[in-house]
């Protein structure tokens, strides 16, 4: 049944959140995931908006498109950690690979790194 | 003995009691399958309904894939039972991985509520089976993210591999190469975006998709 395409498995994930959480390692890390269609992919909210610009009044403004973010706070030993699960939960369920494309950003909570 | 299909239901489903009328129409039993559960019953088919599947949260078909009741269709498919997706349906079976693609907006940014009229492609599908290649049906259509969109080596596999069940004879929404259904290499699950049933009676507007339904019937 699996079809050779890039896209969620028939079985679904695996199982990532099922590892142990030794609370005394672990850290808190904000994740703020950027997804967005890919090119060539309809985006009619991108397209309705850059046509109803220059009615308002504002001219020039070309390339508009409209995706989503999900922000979510994960507890991992690093950044690293961090930014693996992230990366997995956002290719497993948060993004469909044959029409999106999404940016993974992990900081520390109430950190500045 | 009627053959039973089973008709799966996600909160935000509004098309199964639809699906369950074509189905006894052409004198099979209908059984509604609740999404939190995890075995199908011993149904001979299955169809995955349309409708907005957990309110088609994230993406349409989503979130549906988790539920379950498809983890037991899944395995139904694998063993080559025979699987029907219809509208978010379909978009639930691409989410889940039984069928290749993605649907995305429609081209012309309009959710669209029509009769289209459809090109049997293959007569090789659970769809497909009592209709001749070439056939042109009548059936409604009714989504907004109804574009089938795939990669150049999977469109180029699907064309080979005669899996593409349906084409619209005059594309409404933009799908790549006018596909309206596919299915999978088994050719046991098929997905497509129309409604066939929606038109199991001339009081309906069309009949035609009752051969369609047949056609599930007899793969059954």
């Amino acid at each position: 049944m699996n079809e050779s395409q890039a896209g969620p498995s028939p079985t679904g994930p695996e199982p990532v959140a099922d590892r142990v959480l030794e609370q005394e390692d672990m850290m808190e890390f904000d994740v703020l995931v950027d997804v967005r269609l890919r090119g060539g992919i309809a985006d009619p909210a991108g397209a309705t908006i850059e046509r109803a610009l220059p009615a308002l009044g504002f001219d020039g403004v070309t390339g508009v498109s409209v995706g989503k973010t999900v922000r979510f706070t994960i507890a991992a030993a690093d950044v690293g950690e961090a930014t693996t699960l992230a990366e997995d939960l956002c290719a497993s369920f948060l993004t469909n690979p044959v029409i999106e494309d999404a940016s993974v950003s992990v900081s520390p909570v109430g950190g500045s790194a | 003995m009627a053959k039973t299909v089973g008709v799966v239901v996600f909160p935000g489903t509004n098309c199964e009691m639809d699906a369950v009328f074509a189905v006894e129409r052409m004198g099979g039993e209908g059984r509604l399958l609740w999404h939190a559960d995890d075995d199908i019953g011993g149904v001979d088919a299955v169809i995955v309904p349309g409708g907005f599947a957990h309110g088609d949260y994230l993406r349409p078909g989503a979130i549906a894939r988790f539920s379950p009741m498809m983890g037991a269709v899944a395995g139904f498919a694998a063993d080559g039972g025979p699987v029907l997706g219809i509208c978010n349906g379909f978009q639930v079976l691409t989410e889940a991985g039984l069928l290749p693609g993605a649907l995305q907006k429609n081209s012309g940014l309009k959710f669209l509520c029509q009769p289209t009229v459809l090109r049997v492609e293959t007569s090789a599908s659970i769809l497909t089976g009592r209709v001749p290649v070439g056939t042109e049906l009548s059936v409604p259509i009714n989504h907004f993210e109804g574009n089938y969109t795939c990669d150049d080596e999977t469109l180029a596999r699907l064309r080979d591999e005669d899996r593409i069940v349906l084409r619209y004879v005059d594309n409404p929404n933009g799908s790549v190469d006018d596909i309206a259904g596919v299915c999978n290499e088994g050719r046991n699950v098929v997905g497509l975006m129309p409604h066939p049933e929606r038109a199991c009676d001339e009081l309906l507007g069309s009949a035609d998709g009752a051969v369609l339904i047949g056609s599930l019937l007899d793969a059954a």
